[in-house]
């Protein structure tokens, strides 16, 4: 900018650390809990330096579990919820490139009816239809299963209206090189669009991901066995209303635990990341 | 915009849109008809016998105060966590965008909340909060500030809006700063050549050209609040105490389950659909607009 700087990037600098505070105070807090003993904490006592019980809760937050209120170690509802998120996000984007396939790149008797069906679930979010779905996930026998985890989250409107705008905008010429080389459509989507839709596809894996990782009302409704528990359900499982019974350092551990794989995703793929939230959006 | 080339195929289309299709049509339309059939039966105790009662179940719904309440309660979260967010991811955005030391790593951190189921966020707030032990909750004692969100209402809704705020900030943030970056340079030199301060230059050229990002954001953030506030006040509040936290959703959910009022819960079902419906059709009016931006 074209003025003097001092005083203006102070502010800046001193607002933005403001905000960063706010960020990560309640992670850093979390995580002293989840280094210190249960009477330390249930006390008050806690000091700003960690204690030194890191170890021995999350080991035992990973291998065992709480002894009260979750009957699954948090090591295997992480497993389930990994599970669930790749299957998200995975099952998504298979589903919704071939429908946009479909949709661009073919003309056929309702096509335009295909699109709008697909689109129109924009308006159905999970939560207004939580009952009758349920009551179809139990006739079909997923209670407690994967399938029934993840099959009513995965089909997206949203990810099938992404991957048609990027078709859109590949040249004509490309499809008809292809055919000139005598190649069908199925030839022509591995070998030239698969290729070109590398960048949106991961871009829409790291949103997926996230997504699927931090699911919470549909796994509450049909999970009801504690192995298949999430690691995002177990944290509620954990904070009990009657305080007393909150093992606060090992439900802090396992906040810990549950937002250290997303984060990591957001960290590490960030410039993907904000593609594909910017994208999605739009 | 229509592709010129295209394949021949007859069958190989519906192949490719088979997986979706039959998601879509089981999980989703399946179940939205069953809930709009539903709401305008009635069901007995034990399921066995349905009789139709026409506009019923919404005429009981509209009439008793606990939904009214439910919407009031609706209206006040998705206010403050839309004010309180968009204000705050504004504020941060304008500064996060000056050529400063540090831009980028501070840009990381403030993104970094998005990540974070708002399940655990809402289990972070409440462990600063809690009234025997959080830490925050010992400095309102200390400084002579009643606080028990289990017991207060009011505190409760507190309690959820700022975990709420926590995490929708970096949402808006992000956008904020796209729209930011979206802002020609030239446009701010020539003001501040014409010396226009910084201030002025914000509310007449920053504010107005950032419009179309700031409603996009307050339509997208109404959403969130309606949908997404389910996993922020289920772990910590459970609607309570004494339902001062009980969303709309949160009310489809709860009656559903406890009271196992079909008709109503499917009602209420209903009434959100069409909320939502109002929504979209308002967020998509405006993306016509940005077109032409």
């Amino acid at each position: 900018m074209v003025e003097r700087r001092g005083l203006g990037n102070l502010v800046a600098h001193l607002v933005l650390l403001a905000g960063i505070a706010i960020v990560v105070f309640p992670v850093y807090i979390a995580f002293l809990a989840s280094t210190n003993e249960p009477t330390v904490i249930v006390n008050g006592q806690m000091g700003f330096v960690p204690g030194g019980h890191l170890l021995e809760n999350y080991r035992q937050a990973l291998f065992v579990g709480t002894s009260s209120t979750t009957r699954a170690p948090v090591g295997t509802m992480m497993w389930n919820s990994l599970v669930m998120a790749l299957c998200i996000a995975i099952g998504k984007i298979a589903i919704s490139i071939l429908s946009a396939f479909a949709v661009v790149y073919f003309r056929f008797p309702l096509r335009m009816a295909a699109f709008w069906l697909i689109f129109l679930t924009l308006m159905l979010p999970i939560e207004v239809r939580i009952y009758p779905t349920y009551k179809v996930v139990a006739d079909l026998g997923l209670l407690d299963t994967y399938a029934g985890l993840t099959l009513p989250v995965i089909a997206s409107a949203t990810a099938t209206l992404l991957f048609r705008q990027f078709f859109m905008t590949v040249p004509d010429e490309l499809l008809e090189a292809s055919k000139i080389d005598g190649a069908g459509p199925l030839k022509f989507f591995v070998d030239t669009l698969l290729p070109l839709s590398m960048t949106s596809i991961a871009a829409m894996f790291v949103i997926q991901f996230i997504y699927g990782w931090n699911q919470y009302l549909w796994p509450l409704l049909i999970t009801t066995r504690d192995d298949m528990q999430t690691i995002v359900i177990g944290i509620r499982k954990m904070l009990v209303t009657q305080d007393a019974l909150t093992e606060w350092q090992l439900a802090m551990a396992t906040a810990i635990l549950a937002m250290l794989p997303p984060v990591l995703v957001v960290l590490c793929m960030q410039r993907l990341f904000v593609k594909g939230l910017v994208e999605t959006e739009k | 915009m229509e592709k010129r080339a295209v394949f021949g195929n007859k069958l190989l289309p519906y192949v490719l849109l088979g997986p979706q299709l039959a998601v879509t049509v089981i999980f989703f339309y399946l179940p939205a008809a069953q809930a709009v059939k539903q709401s305008f039966f009635i069901e007995d105790a034990f399921g066995t016998t349905s009789s139709f009662v026409g506009f019923e179940n919404y005429r009981d719904l509209l009439v008793q105060p606990e939904y009214f309440h439910a919407v009031v309660t609706t209206i006040i979260f998705a206010v403050a966590v839309a004010g309180l967010s968009l204000g705050l991811a504004l504020l941060l955005a304008v500064q996060a965008d000056k050529q400063i030391r540090g831009a980028g790593a501070y840009k990381t951190l403030l993104i970094l909340p998005y990540a974070v189921a708002a399940a655990v966020a809402a289990a972070l707030w409440l462990f600063m909060l809690q009234p025997s032990l959080g830490i925050l909750a010992k400095v309102l004692r200390n400084a002579g500030i009643s606080w028990n969100p289990l017991l207060d209402g009011n505190d409760a809704m507190l309690l959820v809006i700022l975990a709420a705020s926590w995490k929708q900030v970096s949402y808006n943030f992000l956008f904020f700063l796209a729209g930011l970056q979206a802002i020609p340079k030239s446009l701010l030199e020539a003001a501040a050549i014409d010396a226009a301060r910084p201030m002025r230059r914000f509310w007449t050229i920053i504010f107005p050209l950032l419009s179309p990002t700031a409603f996009f954001l307050i339509v997208v953030n109404i959403v969130y609040v309606f949908f997404e506030s389910f996993s922020i006040i289920d772990p910590v509040t459970h609607g309570g105490p004494a339902a001062a936290t009980t969303t709309l959703v949160f009310k489809v959910y709860n009656d559903g389950k406890i009271g196992g009022d079909l008709g109503g819960s499917a009602a209420q079902s209903v009434i959100l659909m069409v909320i939502v419906i109002a929504l979209t059709a308002v967020q998509f009016r405006y993306v016509e607009r940005k077109v032409h931006y």
